[in-house]
């Protein structure tokens, strides 16, 4: 068959044309431009089903070149399979250096979490993100909710909030908990765990938001100021363990509670591997 | 600025025509509206009132003609030449509608507490505990039972609904309001139940309104001045008692004629 | 210890062997060759080329072959070669009515200038499982007449639409359309966008979609107009040459719908059309499409529009099936850590429920001990 069509050197470096990859940067840049504002962008078919982190992909296989670093994590692990999947692909094709650690990495792709140590001036974390737009379940229309951003009318938004303590006793949202950027831009953070969102604030890292499925990329800029919704009287709190990680023992990093034995025995363990293994 | 005196109306609408295609759903409508006062726009269905409720609340835009606001602290605007944003603003803070159906002004599917506040919190209330004071203030005012502030109006009764819109509606003290058949589709006990309470409230806030209605009943009880509209022209107008008790237009002695005495 | 999600490398590495294992099947049978799969799977490569939008049988072919004969899958795989392709620029717009028509029926009118021509077409087949098929055999070549090139075929609309009967075809407007492949989807899209988006969209979807139109959830009386499948030639203007020349010639099947109109109060009744169109042979599909296009033309025609298949965002956000078939999958991917965040906050809750009941129960002791 001699058809070479259809063979591997078919695709550009990176997977993605230069031109697309151009038209990707410049979404970006508006986008840091204008923190937290969704900005449309020209969203590819990518080898990765959508879902599954293609915004985020599209957005590495933007930003990357031969001098990056890449950790990508899952669920804040390293060895997650998505992880992995995707880490592989761009060793594949970018040709690029990878790592599982925190501090190495000049660019972290990242599904559901936060890295625990802090983040760097010059690292670029990159969320991948289903549903970018946070109002999309109390609004299903995209025209109306364009409308509601363009005009600042997030009183929808509280009145979830609202009825979340009214039914609950408190505001029982605990991931993809809504933040407002720069005092304007209500903003969904991606489903991390409310835990996380504190260090979204003011973090010296950029911010690249993607959404692949829904053709959007966002930004939040070093040093952006970045605020949980609450009230006055119910104001934002993170989650809690009675319980340290049974590997490192932290307790100051999101744990994961794992099922032992047949009985239901329980243990608690860091979320962040590359922490974890770094206080071991 | 100056605040608005006697001698400035708070609505003013002058030549409002608005066409649908080839039919012309109301013509030529010019009138002030005063401060504190009530106006009702009777007519039978079809007659084009519903259509000028809506472009005297800027959900419509019509074809010809203008509607003037006297805004609380900007001075006068033109409602259509406003843009979205301060005509949404202005939609939900110094103005009310009342829809006829309660469905189509409530959310449904969040409590009536929620429903209340969210005027409240569109413009900045962010304490939880203050909202919610307002809230169960506002369901006294409107009759409900206090211990309904957190059940969602999916379960409350027809009449239970309209009373919570207009709580909904006044919560954010709004100088004007519009009504669309607030009584309509509700039991003639539940009717008089919402036009003693609406007819406090306006009085007691010192409220304007725009009412339009086809039950002359319900226009005798609440407003101060009446416009009769047919085929989408006002033919008519004066006070309200005025106007029915000694009308002058053929087609509106036949409407009053065509109820019976209250 | 269970640790199946954090497989890692190796894990991968044995599913990918796995997964080309399984693709080949018993080593005793013959290797499917692409050629097999473009010739006697060829309505499966007609449709995967059309919802992957890229018109190349082998490329289909590959993909169906790759994807063990999973059309979504082999979709999937079509769009994601087909978006690294360097564009060189667009074609002339089709000109079907130079098509040299395998088939083409009209179900509004008994004869229509051109002939009724039934072609080949599984309708009035017997659904009976033919049993000689089960083993291969020599089978008879097909008598056929010689294609009519000769002449061109009018379109049966443009005969309704001279008499006014029918609306115009809309008018070139020059404009280029948007591309859904190269921006994203912008609400409100216009007619060239929807119809573009519905061609990719899947079969399945829009099947559903206008057979709910059909049972009332926005019905527009519709009428085949005409469907008709065979070849067309495209034309290219290169450059460099300043003239069209013919690059390829392509299969599609398309469907004029004319659907019944009341007419408003300035425009006499008129029939309006709805329109699909698809790559290969693919009549269903470009009923379905031609459905679902006039129903989202309600808002234009000042129809009332409250059926699922009248909203364009409904309709548009949720047509395409590499989207909508990954998305849905995702929910495989781990969510450990939203459910340990959820795992937090309902415990928590519970325990206030708990205490407050417990407390409950406290006072009703205390009061009855009270009242004895």
């Amino acid at each position: 068959m001699p058809d070479t069509s259809i063979t591997e050197g078919a695709y550009n470096y990176a997977y993605l044309d230069e031109q697309t990859k151009r038209m990707i940067r410049r979404a970006i840049l508006k986008a840091v431009a204008v923190p937290g504002y969704q900005v449309p962008f020209g969203g590819r078919e990518m080898p990765l089903p959508y879902g599954w982190g293609t915004g985020g992909i599209q957005v590495t296989a933007a930003i990357i070149g031969r001098d990056d670093t890449l950790k990508v994590i899952d669920q804040g692990a390293d060895d997650t399979t998505n992880a992995v999947s995707i880490r592989r692909f761009f060793a594949h094709v970018a040709d690029v250096a990878t790592t599982t650690r925190t501090e190495e990495a000049t660019i972290i792709q990242t599904r559901h979490r936060v890295p625990e140590t802090p983040l760097k001036g010059g690292q670029i974390l990159v969320f991948q993100v289903p549903i970018p737009e946070p109002l999309r379940m109390l609004e299903p229309r995209e025209t109306e909710t364009r409308t509601l951003h363009a005009l600042s009318e997030y009183g929808v938004m509280q009145v979830s909030l609202y009825e979340s303590i009214a039914r609950h006793g408190r505001i029982s949202k605990s991931y993809n908990y809504p933040v407002q950027v720069n005092g304007r831009y209500i903003m969904s953070p991606s489903p991390i765990p409310k835990f996380d969102n504190p260090k979204l604030d003011r973090s010296p890292a950029l911010q690249l938001y993607g959404a692949g499925r829904e053709k959007r990329i966002y930004a939040v800029p070093p040093y952006t100021p970045v605020k949980s919704l609450d009230f006055d009287d119910h104001p934002f709190e993170i989650e809690r363990w009675n319980e340290c990680c049974a590997f490192c023992g932290s307790t100051e990093s999101f744990l994961d509670e794992m099922i032992v034995d047949d009985a239901g025995k329980r243990l608690f363990v860091c979320s962040d591997t590359d922490y974890c293994e770094g206080r071991r | 600025m100056s605040a608005p005196t006697l001698s400035s109306p708070l609505l003013s609408a002058r030549n409002v025509t608005k066409r649908f295609g080839g039919r012309v759903a109301c013509q030529d409508v010019s009138f002030d509206l005063w401060p504190g006062e009530v106006l009702g726009i009777v007519g039978e269905s079809g007659s084009g009132k519903t259509t000028l409720l809506n472009c005297l609340a800027g959900r419509l835009t019509p074809d010809e003609g203008s509607v003037t606001y006297e805004t609380a602290s900007a001075g006068a605007v033109d409602v259509h030449r406003l843009s979205e944003a301060r005509r949404r603003l202005l939609t939900r803070t110094e103005w009310g509608f009342v829809n006829q159906d309660a469905r189509e002004g409530l959310r449904m599917g969040v409590s009536a507490g929620a429903n209340i506040g969210e005027r409240l919190m569109a413009v900045g209330a962010r304490h939880y505990g203050e909202i919610r004071g307002s809230a169960a203030d506002w369901l006294a005012r409107v009759e409900i039972d206090a211990d309904r502030l957190d059940d969602r109006p999916t379960t409350f009764s027809g009449g239970m609904r309209q009373r919570l819109q207009i709580a909904r509606n006044l919560v954010s003290g709004p100088r004007l309001v519009f009504m669309d058949e607030p009584t309509g589709g509700l039991d003639v006990s539940v009717q008089a139940r919402i036009l003693d309470l609406l007819r406090g409230l306006v009085e007691h806030l010192h409220l304007s309104a725009v009412l339009v209605t086809h039950d002359l009943g319900v226009a005798r009880l609440l407003t101060h001045r009446l416009m009769v509209m047919q085929g989408g022209a006002v033919i008519e107008d004066g006070l309200t008692d005025q106007v029915l008790d000694d009308p002058q237009h053929a087609y509106t002695q036949m409407l009053v004629a065509s109820i019976l005495p209250v | 210890m269970y640790v199946a999600v954090k497989g890692g490398e190796t894990a991968i590495a044995h599913s990918l062997h796995l997964i080309a294992d399984r693709r080949r099947g018993d080593r005793d049978l013959a290797e499917l060759t692409l050629e097999q799969i473009d010739q006697q799977l060829g309505l499966a490569v007609d449709r995967v080329m059309t919802e992957g939008s890229c018109y190349d049988r082998r490329l289909a072919a590959l993909a169906i072959k790759q994807a063990r004969g999973d059309l979504i899958e082999a979709i999937f795989l079509l769009r994601a070669y087909r978006t690294t392709l360097p564009r060189f620029g667009d074609s002339e717009p089709l000109d079907t009515a130079r098509m040299v028509a395998e088939r083409r029926i009209s179900a509004a009118f008994k004869d229509v200038p051109g002939g009724q021509v039934l072609g080949p077409t599984y309708d009035y087949t017997h659904r009976l499982l033919d049993f000689s098929l089960a083993v291969a055999a020599d089978r008879p070549e097909a008598p056929t007449a010689p294609a009519d090139t000769a002449h061109a075929l009018p379109h049966v609309g443009d005969i309704l639409a001279r008499e006014g009967l029918l609306e115009p075809p809309p008018e070139a407007t020059g404009e280029r359309p948007d591309d859904l492949t190269r921006h994203p989807l912008s609400l409100p899209a216009d007619r060239p966008l929807r119809l573009q988006n519905l061609a990719r969209g899947d079969e399945g979807f829009l099947l559903a979609l206008g057979y709910s139109t059909q049972r009332g959830y926005g019905n527009n009386h519709p009428f085949v107009g005409e469907i008709r499948y065979g070849h067309v030639p495209v034309a290219f203007i290169p450059e460099e040459l300043g003239f069209a020349i013919e690059i390829a010639e392509i299969d599609v099947t398309e469907c004029d719908m004319v659907n019944q109109f009341a007419g408003s109060h300035d425009v006499p009744p008129q029939f309006t059309r709805g329109y699909g169109l698809a790559f290969g042979h693919a009549e269903r599909k470009a009923i379905a499409m031609a459905l679902v296009d006039r129903a989202l033309r309600a808002r234009e025609l000042a129809e009332s529009a409250d059926s699922p298949a009248q909203d364009e965002e409904f309709v548009l956000a949720h047509s395409d099936n590499v989207e909508a078939s990954g998305f849905v999958q995702h929910l495989k991917l781990p969510h450990y850590v939203d459910f340990q965040s959820e795992l937090v906050v309902v415990r928590a809750l519970r325990a206030e429920v708990e205490e407050r009941n417990r407390r409950a129960a406290e006072q009703a002791v205390t009061l009855s001990q009270a009242a004895e």
